[in-house]
């Protein structure tokens, strides 16, 4: 279980994760979900004790991230694929971090083989792919076979067949009565795999609520009619008492509604349609919806670079 | 079984079997693997496996050997095969000086490599999120490092000091037990210590190439900035300059200096002593303020 309580964190004006307020429950999946820039990365640093919070609180089973004598065995964490010595081997990885929590060695042969690295135990980290990073940093995650598992964005830079192994292996792991927080910019992945959702714009909580609500209050269905005799359509629809949308594409949309009576409305009536069709409002159409106030970095934004850190651009030239 | 459980009203009312499991008022699962108390003994065997995995400690350290050994045996060749005349009262010791001052820069680069690479790498937040207690990971760090790095400059000084002491018995002052303990384990301990000060710099600039920069700076600037000081009013600085900067401390160590004032005895050791105690409080200080 993880509780944030008030967790807020600023740089200078800036405010990165404002007042966020929210429990992560055992035995399911959650889902944290916003839009890039939201403060999902700095929510989760903050979680791990590597970012200090400007106010509030995190408990990590009712206890402080630094009170944690051998944090791996309470929570695992992917954070970035690549937060790891690419001159070690993946096995050296690994056995640093059993030793300094106190982990058995024969785990890190028993991860390597849960992940699928066997093969490449004593290969240099650098030598990896993305995918095979990410597989590395979640046997980290798993080394200490902890209650609590935080993934930041995993499914980034997969294939097909590796997405599904995550999707597969998050779920069993909640399914053994373990907490599962997953980070994500795509609800489309989201909505196959989180039963609970949590939802950030702007560091600020927009939603936080079970998946099958949000599935209920978002998916909207409506009717899409296209006719050369627009007018008289219309007239049709009104005079049956039913709720017409225009849309500037000169296509009419009927909210909630079935096809069948209003293609037998125009057939009654002699109008001539071009179209009848039933669409659904996608879950990335109502996550898009519901964060549109609070995307940070819309295309056509004006809004001034934020300064780095001095030094902070050194090692992309290293 | 579970008709005396506490209320969780957050819990969802799914998998009893993990409700019944330990785990006080935070129900889930709960793992086979025995929990351990870790302390700094953990850190530590973890930052050996860190520093022997990875390649460049082995270049460094390799390369390190090469020009201790290297410039210690030609230097005492070069003057074994010259004139017959003596070293002017030296023993043969201080011929390993010239070694030690070059292979220094291997060891300043393999202190901040230990920490600073794992800012350049990322590793540094696996490591934290592994160890929360930042000023462990620190102290275990220092620990590792400096044990290497005294090992190998000891093993590596001893023996360039013993070829030489033997190559050059005959013209040569036989040196005595002090002037060994101070070519051997006081110059090891110092350049061991400068390392240590590498490390804690490395730790605070977060960057390999800076921190490198400034500890080769430190090590030769004091000594050609005073070298070009002509001026009469400033050769007060420049005799300072001279006497405290890093080669003249080592010399120290064989009873050489630049000049009659300043330093000696065993007086560098306790002015880098004094240097790195200060840089690990200001480093761990820094490592708990900011973010990782």
């Amino acid at each position: 279980m993880i509780e944030l309580e008030g967790l807020t964190k600023r740089y200078g004006d800036k405010t990165a994760v404002d007042d966020l307020t929210f429990t992560v429950r055992p035995g399911i999946v959650t889902g944290f979900l916003g839009p890039n820039g939201a403060g999902k990365s700095t929510t989760m640093r903050m979680i791990l004790g590597l970012d200090h919070p400007t106010a509030g609180q995190v408990r990590i089973d009712g206890k402080r991230y630094q009170q944690l004598k051998d944090p791996l065995t309470y929570i695992g964490a992917l954070l970035d694929a690549k937060a790891m010595h690419g001159g070690r081997s993946a096995f050296n990885h690994l056995l640093c971090l059993a030793q300094s929590n106190g982990i058995p060695r024969r785990r890190v042969g028993e991860v390597l083989d849960t992940v699928g690295l066997s093969a490449v135990a004593r290969k240099k980290a650098k030598g990896f792919s993305l995918g095979m990073g990410q597989r590395l940093g979640i046997a980290g995650a798993l080394l200490g076979d902890p209650r609590i598992l935080m993934f930041d964005e995993p499914v980034n830079g997969l294939d097909p067949e590796g997405i599904h192994w995550i999707r597969t292996l998050m779920k069993s792991l909640a399914a053994q009565g373990r907490t599962v927080f997953v980070s994500s910019h795509l609800m489309s992945e989201m909505a196959l795999t989180a039963e609970h959702l949590v939802v950030i714009g702007q560091g600020r909580l927009l939603a936080d609520t079970s998946m099958a609500d949000f599935i209920r209050a978002n998916s909207r269905s409506y009717v899409r009619v296209r006719s050369p005799q627009r007018e008289r359509l219309l007239d049709v629809l009104h005079g049956a008492g039913i709720t017409v949308v225009e849309t500037g594409t000169g296509a009419l949309e009927v909210e909630g509604g079935k096809a069948e009576p209003i293609g037998e409305l125009a057939a009654q009536n002699g109008v001539v349609l071009h179209e009848l069709s039933i669409q659904q409002a996608s879950l990335e159409e109502a996550f898009m919806q519901l964060t549109a106030e609070s995307v940070e970095y819309h295309a056509h934004s004006d809004s001034p670079p934020v300064p780095q850190e001095w030094g902070a651009g050194w090692d992309k030239g290293a | 079984m579970s008709t005396h459980q506490p209320p969780m009203p957050q819990a969802p009312q799914a998998a009893p079997d993990w409700q019944a499991a330990p785990g006080g008022p935070y129900p889930g699962y709960t793992s086979p693997i025995p929990v351990v108390r870790t302390n700094l003994r953990h850190a530590i065997t973890s930052e050996w496996t860190k520093i022997r995995s990875v390649r460049s400690t082995m270049w460094t350290l390799g390369v390190f050997v090469l020009l201790v050994v290297g410039i210690g045996l030609l230097a005492a060749a070069v003057v074994s095969g010259s004139s017959s005349e003596d070293l002017g009262g030296q023993n043969a010791l201080s011929l390993g000086f010239f070694g030690l001052l070059l292979g220094c820069i291997c060891i300043i680069t393999l202190g901040v490599l230990t920490t600073a690479s794992e800012y350049g790498t990322g590793m540094i937040r696996t490591t934290m999120v592994a160890c929360p207690s930042r000023v462990r990971v620190l102290a275990a760090k220092s620990i590792v490092f400096f044990a290497v790095a005294f090992v190998i400059t000891l093993a590596t000084s001893s023996f360039v000091a013993m070829t030489q002491v033997s190559m050059l018995g005959h013209s040569a002052r036989t040196p005595t037990g002090g002037e060994w303990l101070k070519a051997t384990v006081g110059v090891s301990l110092y350049i061991a210590l400068l390392g240590l000060l590498s490390l804690l710099v490395g730790s605070v600039i977060r960057h390999s190439a800076g921190a490198i920069t400034i500890m080769i700076g430190a090590v030769l600037a004091p000594l050609v900035i005073a070298l070009f000081m002509f001026s009469s009013q400033l050769e007060k600085v420049r005799t300072a300059l001279f006497e405290y900067s890093i080669p003249n401390q080592m010399s120290i160590f064989y009873s050489n200096s630049l000049g009659d004032g300043g330093p000696s005895g065993w007086d560098p050791l306790w002015i880098v002593l004094g240097v790195t105690a200060v840089a690990f409080a200001g480093a761990c200080a820094l490592l708990e303020k900011r973010d990782v």
